[in-house]
């Protein structure tokens, strides 16, 4: 069985960007998959790679990473700006991280359209 | 402050920056020592570091200092090449067991890989240019990918972007800049030297951003 936890983005806008890290990733070493409501900052997923690597051990080996940007998908000039300023009103709310431990999640694969999580259960079915 | 003199000034009389870092940033596996091994067999003669079709061979910051190559007009370019470890989030020990590893070896190399990963991230605070060095026949859509982008990104670090095994049918150039259309992507086979002399010149065009 696979459980996904939803973080809304209000439970960790308050935290510093290292209490976000924690957050996140201790849930993820539960074995649970995260859909975190929003993003976090570039250097942030930087920090958050960082952390993962330095709490590899025996059990808990890393961690699949996917987030969506909205406003990488936008066709046009005009979603292009629409975006920017949802952005600039409402911060990094928009979009989808998914954050899998690769215990239970294989691969994440995306392209600009779609999301695929394959778990290691599916593979072995 | 001095380096933003030095960069407008620089800007102004039109010449690339010299004695700057270049780090070769990517995944594990993409290719980034043999790019390295090459520009180094060509300018200085000698190679950089040990390539393995494994995973994380390269689990150490390695840096060959002077590197001078010469443009098609005889000018020069001189910096310091910065190989790094490969970027990933996850790291088993039993998938180098599975590539015929002792476990013992393999653990060793999973605990050293992690301290790579970590390395490279804290290096991006080091490099002036970077040189992102994708395998061209894996999904570009990779988290790790536009991580490594969006940092270099927010941190206003020129980007080159090379897709790497364009000798093999899997390579796809396109595919690669489509999905960092803000980005040049250049392919080239660093195994075989494939598009390495438009790497060059694409090397000075970098030193001047």
């Amino acid at each position: 069985m696979v459980t996904i936890q939803f973080v809304p983005y209000t439970e960790i806008e308050g935290l510093s960007g290292l209490g976000k890290i924690r957050k996140l990733l201790n849930i993820a070493k539960l074995n649970k998959i995260v859909l975190l409501q929003g993003r976090l900052k570039k250097e942030e997923e930087a920090e958050l790679i960082k952390t993962t690597m330095e709490e590899i051990d025996k059990k808990f080996k890393g961690i699949e990473l996917a987030v969506i940007n909205p406003s990488q998908t936008a066709k046009d000039g005009m979603q292009k700006f629409k975006y920017s300023m949802i952005n600039a009103l409402f911060g990094d709310t928009q979009g989808l991280t998914i954050i899998g431990p690769s215990s239970i999640v294989k691969s994440i694969k995306r392209d600009p359209n779609k999301i695929e999580l394959l778990t290691k259960e599916a593979r072995k079915r | 402050m001095l380096g933003k003199i030095k960069k407008f000034f620089m800007n102004f009389i039109g010449g690339p920056k010299q004695n700057f870092r270049l780090g070769l940033y990517g995944p594990p596996n993409s290719g980034k020592t043999t790019l390295a091994n090459k520009i180094c067999l060509d300018w200085i003669g000698e190679e950089m570091g040990k390539v393995s079709p494994i995973a994380h061979e390269t689990r150490e910051i390695g840096i060959k200092e002077n590197v001078v190559i010469k443009g098609k007009k005889g000018q020069e370019l001189t910096f310091n090449l910065v190989d790094t470890p490969g970027i990933a989030t996850k790291i088993d020990y039993e998938d180098f067991m599975k590539k015929g590893m002792s476990a013992t070896q393999a653990k060793k190399r999973a605990r050293e890989a992690t301290k790579g990963v970590i390395e490279s991230i804290k290096w991006l605070d080091e490099v002036d240019t970077v040189m992102i060095v994708l395998d061209g026949t894996q999904d570009p859509y990779s988290q790790v990918n536009v991580t490594i982008i969006g940092n270099l990104q927010a941190r206003n670090i020129p980007v080159l972007i090379v897709a790497n095994k364009a000798d093999l049918r899997k390579c796809k150039v396109k595919k690669v800049q489509a999905a960092f259309p803000q980005y040049e992507v250049l392919g080239i086979s660093a195994k075989y030297g494939k598009n390495i002399d438009k790497l060059y010149e694409k090397l000075f065009e970098l030193a001047r951003k």
